[in-house]
């Protein structure tokens, strides 16, 4: 949708098409990798479902807040009263730290084993037993934090940065960029994201974690460009866009200081959400043998060698798993609390 | 109707094109189909030669891909390097993930939108918040690890289903791999269902309805449900192709043998022929899946019309 609107139709339709998008996006959980993609506001197809919406509330994207306060400002007294927000930070600031120093609660070594031991079950000391080399499954969970946070946030930063850069250029710009985007981002979106995955790194040789981010990245910034897009493009058709656009502001100037922004909310709550995603992905990928290799230690990878002993020694299975769907729980949780923070419609 | 159909069907042509010329270029320009064929053995030089010129990999890239093209709308996807022809292991696979994609949709479909329809009548209330709160465990737990724990607690513990399934993949077997599957896609059908009918409960028309005094179970089933479950059907149209794609996973786990398994040793032989074709179907299933769901609208509300 490149073309202007005309001043004096209404544009309700169109603008709330892109801002009602990412909420609906992120309204159904996550679009998440696995599954593909969720929506594509830009088709130019009529999206009529969105249009006996027209009169709902906008999410409060730059409008006045009564009570004298900010959209953020807003968000943070509305997340520092919410249980499910203060349980996901507690949870997600421990495992980033345990990332950061492993040491801190494991002092063994997740490398050395004692074959003596192997598929042990509890013992004094080694609460989650023993893997099949022996080694101390409480050790190699602790310190497997790193791989999955590390993975998670490089890439999500990096998808995110791509994608709102590039999304946000063409929702501003227009013209024939942005139609040349909209067809790449559709071209990534129509490849199933675990085949791109595994053909993709299937002929990667290295075993550390920077080919799992870059694959992240190639194939998630279509995501978050859309989500930017859609922003923008509503942000750019305020009145004081226009303002500012009439008293002379440059196009830097108007894409720094008006719109990022205003139009910055959406994505932020997306990327959240799908840093946990990005986690999950990364550990199925390790799964079946692709992402990250040995002796990287990874969640996904002791998974994938636990699940061959399941019926000897179920615990080399379940506690990794374990921190693994808890390190997940706790972003999406944290990406929910911030969209019903930031976005009160869907109260 | 017809020239949308057509606009739709012109616009899918440069997607097909390049997310199959983005796969063939990850397979037959990162890595070296030659040498795969040959497996572990190094290839004698004037063999890999003669190969190369025989399947014409020793053209550029493009050339390459305009001739693989040129066969496949012709019908030939090659063969797989044990000799078999790829269209026989797709003749072999798709009815399998086929049977297991509907397996995981209808679960999906029935579970996830009587969830939904319940928690979002009964917004706030304990209902909604334990479902809500349970879809969000439900997303947080990846496939694999749920399947490897189903598989061992229902199929191998108590017994109810069987841990591999045979060869044939007959429906009753498929069961508890449908299950697996399709848990993920429920979560976010329940809550996409929900969020969808919250919203529409303060339409307008609901309002007419109820101030018409028509029964309650007619507002919801036949005013409510009916407009509310439109960006439910675009998530299950989406959601066929990525299920039949994903399948990886779950077809791995319970040893099924359909497009995810064929495509998993394809790719760890890099067995070329087999990777680009299985993908190219599933790329057009999916563009297929998009299309359709568009065309559902008009179908579901009938204040769209397509020009």
């Amino acid at each position: 949708m490149p073309e202007p609107c005309e001043p004096l139709q209404p544009c309700e339709a169109r603008s709330d098409t892109s801002s009602d998008r990412p909420v609906d996006l992120a309204a159904t959980g996550t679009a998440t990798l696995q599954s593909g993609p969720r929506s594509r506001p830009w088709r130019r197809r009529p999206l009529p479902r969105l249009r006996w919406r027209a009169a709902a509330p906008r999410p409060a994207t730059g409008g006045p807040v009564p009570g004298n306060r900010g959209l953020w400002s807003d968000a943070w007294h509305d997340l520092r009263r919410n249980p499910v927000f203060l349980l996901s930070a507690l949870v997600i600031l421990f495992l980033v730290t345990i990332a950061v120093w492993p040491q801190l609660i494991a002092d063994g070594n997740p490398y050395q084993g004692n074959l003596a031991k192997a598929q042990d079950g509890p013992a004094p000391g080694h609460p989650f037993g023993f893997d099949l080399q022996g080694r101390d499954v409480y050790t190699r969970t602790v310190y497997g934090a790193r791989a999955s946070i590390t993975v998670g946030i490089c890439a999500t930063a990096g998808a995110a940065l791509l994608g709102s850069v590039l999304g946000g250029l063409a929702g501003f710009f227009g013209g024939w960029w942005d139609a040349l985007l909209s067809r790449i981002a559709d071209v990534f979106f129509g490849i199933p994201i675990l085949l791109g995955g595994l053909v993709f790194l299937s002929v990667v040789t290295s075993g550390s974690v920077w080919p799992v981010v870059g694959f992240i990245v190639l194939l998630g910034w279509p995501q978050i460009s859309r989500i930017a897009r859609g922003a923008v493009v509503t942000v750019r058709q305020q009145d004081y866009v226009l303002a500012a656009r009439t008293l002379g502001a440059g196009n830097g100037r108007m894409l720094l200081r008006h719109i990022a922004p205003n139009a910055v909310a959406p994505v932020i709550v997306v990327a959240t959400i799908a840093l946990g995603t990005y986690i999950a992905l990364e550990a199925t990928l390790s799964f079946l043998g692709v992402g990250l290799k040995p002796p990287t230690v990874s969640w996904g990878i002791d998974i994938s060698s636990a699940s061959t002993q399941i019926r000897n020694a179920p615990h080399m299975l379940l506690w990794p798993a374990a921190a693994l769907s808890i390190t997940v729980l706790a972003f999406i949780m944290l990406g929910d609390a911030v969209r019903d923070a930031i976005d009160p419609k869907l109260r | 109707m017809g020239r949308y159909v057509l606009r739709r069907l012109l616009q899918m042509i440069p997607v097909f094109l390049g997310a199959t010329f983005l796969i063939f270029f990850m397979v037959y320009a990162l890595g070296d189909p030659v040498a795969a064929l040959f497996g572990d053995k190094a290839p004698d030089p004037a063999t890999a030669a003669r190969i190369r010129k025989d399947l014409y990999l020793d053209e550029p890239l493009w050339s390459q891909y305009v001739h693989y093209m040129g066969q496949v709308f012709g019908g030939h996807f090659g063969t797989a390097f044990n000799g078999q022809p790829v269209t026989e292991l797709m003749a072999g696979a798709f009815p399998v993930t086929l049977r297991l994609t509907i397996v995981a949709i209808v679960f999906e479909v029935a579970l996830g939108i009587t969830l939904g329809v319940l928690s979002g009548l009964r917004r706030g209330r304990g209902l909604d918040t334990s479902v809500l709160l349970l879809t969000l465990v439900v997303v947080s737990i990846p496939t694999f690890v749920s399947g490897t724990v189903l598989q061992y607690v229902f199929g191998v513990r108590w017994g109810w289903a069987r841990p591999s399934v045979a060869p044939e993949a007959p429906f009753t077997e498929l069961l508890l791999p449908g299950v697996v599957l399709g848990l993920v896609s429920l979560a976010y059908t329940t809550r996409l269902t929900r969020t969808s009918l919250v919203e529409n409960a303060r339409a307008d028309y609901v309002r007419t309805a109820v101030a018409k005094g028509l029964p309650r179970r007619r507002i919801v089933v036949r005013h409510l449900l009916r407009t509310s479950l439109i960006p439910v059907v675009t998530f299950i149209g989406t959601d066929i192709g990525a299920l039949m794609g994903g399948a990886i996973v779950t077809e791995r786990i319970f040893n099924i043998h359909g497009v995810g398994y064929q495509l998993y040793q394809g790719i760890l032989r890099q067995n070329s022929p087999t990777v680009v074709g299985f993908v190219t179907i599933l790329v057009i299933v999916f563009l297929l899946a998009n299309l359709l769901v568009d065309l559902l609208y008009a179908v579901l509300d009938p204040r769209i019309r397509y020009a």
